[in-house]
């Protein structure tokens, strides 16, 4: 396939940056040059194409708020105690002074009220974290809802998914450090999720916390690992998932002159390199505005940990809140055998369900292209719409989510709502099994509706809302034909075909031997394609072309009439204004 | 000087705002002597006019309350045996305050929360009627403002009471009422309330007396001057600023994480549909070397 | 465009994918007020270094809110807020956001937007690289005799296998083991019941019939001749989160009397442990009339008339009792320790 590149305004093949003198910038960039051989890499990159959509700036949002939360935690450091002895707080807090308490809490009280913009940046530090796990998240559906994890970007989604993992543990981590009475309760319910796994699991915990919970070991640890450890790995992870992209190349949306082959978009420098810088900006500033104007883990109010203390509303932070919402729902199940105690009310949605989740989170481009058989390089997106089941898969995963969310908030809505905390534990468990497979079919139904719109507006052009009425008296509504444009996108998709078992040959034209799961893929592969609508053949685009050219010779009496249909797409203006856009 | 507002507030149940405590405390310096010798004579005959006041209260506990509590206060049960209105033999002044006072009684609907309406009867009132529940058997009196207010302690006895009392509160208090003190879920839809509102002298009724399934906290269980502290840190969560901003409804993680999705990630992407958005097209072409 | 040419691929030629309308091309490019009007350009140049203007104005604010606005002692309150807080985030917050958006502004407005097109390359090498690659590695494996000598390759896996036991051996002094701790708590016969944070007995006669008392071992506050604590530091944590007790007096006739525990409450007043047999969490939110005691964690509800039995939510167990009997000078002590571990079940407990 040719590109036109006639259009094409500047390519990357533009002058060579040989200023006939070199300026200061120039020595400097010879200097670094012969001693680092650069050129060769920018040269590459610095007019690097990257297509512009919003929705690809998801993952941006995550990047810049890690940055954020790197900035804000090197400053909190300084002047946070990790350790649980216990002193006497003196500090100008008057409610808490002379309350005995970790240096842990007593470090963060200080840095709450004793220096200055200390709250400040423990806020926007708590809100960056929330924000990043936050925007990990729709990126990640942003992904998988537009299909663009398929190869070859299959490892960069292992990749984000380890990022989404980690960066849940490293927010549990630090909501733990400032030894509050919310953060130690929520240590000590980590503690019995600890004790409930089978055999070692009394082991862990006092292996995790030193000897008998709560110890004096567990915020030093936590302390490690969520300054070096976790933050060393999600770095590590964080260059390996930019590499990818770059190498990768981005994807993008199909249109016109936006193929399989190449990527349309601004160059990286200046455009997309202010786009982003700025993006980073605004991402650092929306972090400082809601740390200084939105209060959030107001410690001094929860006091100190002390293990005979509870607070109504004990939640975790919102992204540990579907696992807990899972706890709150579970029935108190528990087997007693051979001396031994096995607590599934606490095991199942803790230990097995999270384990579950992230390995089909990280199973899905794996599933999809065993089930399709597409094994082909994947660079325009597709519009959700245009892969129901996947589109499906996702948000009955959501729905599942969601319901389990709302488990995890039953106290809050109770009282919000004023429902009954144990109706809405009833109303969970039922709706966690039952939910999603509305959701399921809801949503498959409704995307190939949508695929039959889009399929309508081709062939018979899109719905003025002009109703015309013929000389015998009928009426109709005047359609007319979409741009080349968007006829074209709209077409720009792939024909997919079921996978049937047993239609396989090997090289040598012998049928291949049925595989044992080649039936159940067979029916997955049905499930996933056979309702879809497929692109739209040349030879029912002229069919519908003949039909419609018969109606036009009909309306043909309209045609530059006020109301003729076309101020809509802009072929003519009413009152001299466009009603739509030109472009 | 803000402590000082503080201590000033606790004088009158109807302080408002922070001048205010000053003006009175300054007020209630000037007058209490002066007033005491007014209304000093008038203890004397207290036996007398307190027959008035069981007598007018009895009255209106009639009209209002027998319906349910029975016509002299002895409780009505339902046909299945259940209690309709409980016999308020025993409960005490305080608890006639409180209820009262706070517009929880009398009760529109029979339920599993007590639902807080606009006060029914004057203050007058609800002394007469509180002095006829007391007269029904022996309870808890309705406190004296001596009781819950740091009056007459020093700075830094002030200071250690709004400690202890926190201490108190984080241990009894909060695992209803949550650690800002703005209630919580309770099984089969029941309601720890709001207690940021409420004056210290119903705070206090309430631990006395435990209104609907509140448990009580009586001077055998938490002594005077233990809830006296208790009402004193609670005053001090209601009047010390948010020193982060705003609170969020003081409900903890989950309203934090609806700001985050709200606020921050919708703001974010906001942003983002801006940034990537098309400016608005020109029509005309650059002249010559404008462009260039 | 790459196939891969692997088995699995019984599609259709991607022939058939050709769309049934030409690809148009790129549109043409068209241009915005500001490339055409030198007098528009003008003013979003204003406008990009006003917001610029704007952020350093902020970070000046931000100076002064600094220098001027107490924390600590004196903390500055404006409008019911901490000032310094507020007003530090709101210049940081503005600041930023001015550069940002102006950045944006610059790039959306004056930066050169043609749309150019950059051609892609599959993410697999060609041909000859993975065909010298893989004469590179084979050539590796038959240098090195990988093949050749299973003894050295076996015994070369087996010794770097082995290297994870040392990594693994050595994280055991991370803790001790758990013996028999989880079993007992501080607990004993005649340990008196105190009141938590005061640290007071309770006499039987103190209490009325609707009172909850979170209540503590004598021994987390008790002091020794010398005036020191008896339990301090790590040792305190873990007894008082174990041995952490509720007391409640209620209606004798209330309580459903269970078997062999008939002697273990004081005139209707009943001392259970404070600790969720769930997963740990302290629970003191009580019905005073129904006697439910919900934890605030997860919701389980325990029926404290009825020997702790679960009523609602994820616990699996009943809430432990504590016997409660009276000492010779009247104040409530415990007949024993707990007669079963308190808090969450775990694997051993049997």
């Amino acid at each position: 396939m040719s590109v036109d590149t006639s259009k094409v305004a500047d390519t990357n093949a533009g002058t060579a940056a040989t200023p006939k003198k070199p300026g200061k910038a120039g020595v400097v960039a010879n200097w670094a040059d012969e001693r680092l051989g650069l050129g060769t890499l920018m040269k590459k990159n610095l007019r690097k194409v990257f297509p512009d959509h919003w929705s690809f700036m998801l993952g941006e949002i995550a990047l810049w708020s890690f940055v954020v939360l790197l900035l804000s935690g090197v400053f909190l450091t300084l002047w946070y105690t990790p350790s649980m002895g216990e002193v006497e707080y003196q500090g100008s807090y008057n409610p808490l002074r002379g309350v005995e308490m970790s240096e842990a809490m007593a470090s963060t009280l200080r840095l709450s009220f004793d220096v200055r913009g200390g709250l400040l940046m423990r806020q926007m530090h708590h809100w960056a974290a929330m924000l990043f796990i936050a925007s990990m998240m729709i990126h990640l559906l942003r992904v998988y809802f537009t299909g663009a994890f398929r190869k070859p970007r299959e490892l960069n989604w292992v990749i984000g998914s380890l990022l989404l993992l980690l960066g849940t543990l490293e927010g549990f981590t630090g909501y733990s450090l400032p030894d509050d009475l919310l953060s130690g309760t929520g240590i000590r319910a980590a503690d019995g999720f600890m004790k409930s796994m089978p055999v070692v699991g009394t082991y862990m915990s006092f292996f995790l916390f030193g000897g008998e919970f709560p110890g004096e070991a567990i915020i030093p640890r936590l302390y490690t690992v969520h300054v070096l450890l976790i933050p060393g790995i999600l770095l590590a992870l964080i260059a390996a998932h930019m590499l990818l992209l770059v190498y990768h190349k981005h994807t993008q949306w199909p249109g016109p002159g936006r193929t399989e082959e190449n990527v349309v978009g601004f160059p990286m420098l200046p455009v997309y390199a202010a786009k982003a810088g700025g993006f980073f900006f605004i991402v650092f500033g929306v972090s400082a505005l809601m740390g200084g104007l939105l209060s959030i883990n107001p410690v001094w109010k929860f006091g100190p940990y002390d293990p005979t203390k509870v607070t109504a509303g004990s939640q975790p932070d919102w992204y540990m809140g579907w696992p807990d919402g899972l706890l709150r729902i579970m029935p108190g199940w528990e087997s007693h055998f051979w001396g031994v105690t096995l607590s599934w009310n606490v095991f199942i949605p803790i230990i097995v369900m999270p384990g579950l989740m992230f390995t089909i989170l990280l199973m899905l481009p794996f599933i999809e292209s065993w089930v399709t058989g597409d094994k082909r390089d994947h660079h325009l997106l597709q519009r959700p719409r245009n892969a129901p089941t996947r589109t499906a898969v996702m948000v009955a995963l959501m729905t599942f989510y969601g319901l389990a969310w709302i488990a995890g908030g039953n106290d809050i809505i109770a009282i919000k709502l004023h429902l009954s905390i144990n109706q809405i534990t009833y109303f969970i468990r039922a709706a966690i099994f039952v939910g999603p497979v509305i959701a399921f079919l809801i949503t498959r139904r409704w995307c190939i509706s949508l695929q039959r719109h889009d399929e309508q507006k081709l062939l018979h052009g899109y719905e003025t809302g002009i109703i015309m009425r013929s000389a015998e008296g009928g009426y109709s509504e005047r359609h007319l034909p979409v741009n080349e444009a968007e006829a074209y996108t709209l077409t720009a998709r792939e024909r997919e075909e079921v996978w049937t078992p047993g239609d396989r040959t090997d090289a040598n034209g012998v049928p291949a031997k049925r595989g044992r799961l080649d039936g159940l893929r067979g029916k997955l592969s049905t499930l996933m394609y056979a309702d879809n609508v497929q692109p739209v053949t040349k030879e029912e685009l002229e069919a519908a072309h003949h039909h419609a050219d018969h109606e036009h010779e009909l309306q043909a009496s309209l045609e530059g009439q006020p109301a003729d249909g076309h101020q809509f797409n802009g072929h003519h203006a009413v009152d001299g204004e466009d009603l739509r856009g030109d472009h | 000087m803000r402590l000082l507002n503080r201590t000033a507030g606790r004088i009158s149940r109807h302080r408002r705002g922070r001048l205010a405590g000053v003006v009175m405390l300054m007020v209630g310096l000037v007058l209490t002597g002066g007033l005491y010798t007014v209304f000093a004579p008038a203890q004397a005959d207290s036996s007398e006019s307190d027959a008035a006041l069981v007598a007018e209260g009895r009255e209106l506990f009639l009209v209002s309350c027998s319906f349910c509590h029975g016509k002299n206060g002895e409780g009505v049960l339902t046909e299945g045996g259940t209690q309709y209105g409980p016999s308020l033999a025993g409960v005490g002044a305080a608890s006639a305050d409180f209820q009262l006072g706070t517009g929880r009684m009398p009760l529109t609907r029979p339920g599993q929360q007590v639902a807080v309406k606009p006060v029914v009867f004057d203050d007058d009132e609800i002394e007469a009627l509180s002095a006829y529940v007391a007269s029904l058997g022996p309870g808890p009196a309705v406190p004296d403002e001596k009781d819950y207010s740091l009056e007459g302690l020093s700075a830094a006895e002030r200071e250690e009471a709004v400690t202890r009392g926190s201490q108190i509160f984080l241990t009894n208090c909060t695992a209803c009422h949550n650690f800002s003190g703005n209630g919580g879920a309770m099984p089969r839809g029941g309601a720890a309330p709001n207690i940021l509102g409420t004056t210290p002298e119903h705070i206090y009724e309430a631990m006395l007396t435990g209104p609907g399934n509140m448990d009580t906290f009586s001077n055998g269980n938490l002594s005077p001057e233990e809830k006296r502290d208790v009402i004193a840190y609670v005053s001090q969560l209601r009047e010390q600023p948010e020193y982060g901003g705003f609170g969020l409804g003081g409900l903890g993680p989950v309203s934090e994480g609806m700001f985050a999705w709200l606020v921050g990630i919708g703001g974010l992407v906001g942003f983002a549909v801006w940034i990537a958005a098309h400016t608005t097209r020109s029509t005309k072409q650059p002249s010559k070397g404008a462009d260039a | 465009m790459s196939i891969d040419h692997d088995q699995d691929v019984t599609r259709a030629e991607r022939s058939d994918n050709v769309p049934a309308i030409p690809d148009p091309g790129l549109p043409e490019h068209t241009w915005r007020p500001t490339d055409v009007d030198e007098r528009l350009a003008k003013r979003a140049e204003r406008q990009v270094a006003t917001l610029f203007g704007l952020s350093s104005v902020c970070v000046l604010l931000f100076l002064v809110s600094y220098f001027v606005l107490d924390v600590g002692d004196n903390h500055t309150t404006f409008a019911g807020f901490g000032a310094s807080t507020v007003a530090l985030g709101s210049t940081l917050g503005g600041a930023l956001l001015f550069i940002g958006i102006g950045i944006i502004q610059w790039a959306r407005k004056l930066m050169g937007d043609h749309e150019i097109s950059e051609m892609r390359h599959p993410a697999r090498s060609s041909d000859e690289d993975r065909a010298a690659t893989l004469e590179a590695l084979a050539l590796g494996a038959e240098e090195s005799g990988i093949g050749r000598r299973p003894l050295v390759r076996n015994s070369l896996l087996g010794a770097v296998g082995l290297l994870g036991l040392p990594a693994i051996v050595m994280l055991r002094d991370l803790g001790p083991l758990p013996g028999d701790k989880l079993y007992h708590t501080v607990w004993e016969k005649g340990m008196r019941v105190v009141r938590d944070v005061v640290g007071t007995p309770i006499n039987k006669a103190d209490l009325e019939i609707g009172d909850l008392v979170n209540a503590e071992p004598e021994i987390v506050f008790a002091v020794d001749e010398e005036g020191e604590h008896v339990l301090e530091g790590v040792e305190l944590q873990v007894a008082k989160s174990k041995a952490a007790v509720i007391l409640l007096r209620m209606d004798p006739s209330d309580i459903t009397p269970a078997k062999g525990r008939e002697n273990w409450s004081v005139d209707g007043i009943v001392c259970y442990s404070k600790i969720c047999t769930h997963v740990g969490c302290p629970i003191s939110l009580n019905e005073r009339k129904t006697h439910h005691l919900l934890c605030p964690c997860h919701q389980s509800t325990f029926d404290l008339a009825d020997s702790g039995k679960v009523v609602f939510g994820p616990a699996a167990r009943s809430l432990p009792q504590l016997p409660l009997m009276v000492d010779e000078e009247g104040f409530l002590v415990a007949q024993s320790d707990f007669t079963e571990p308190v808090g969450p079940s775990f694997w051993e407990r049997g």
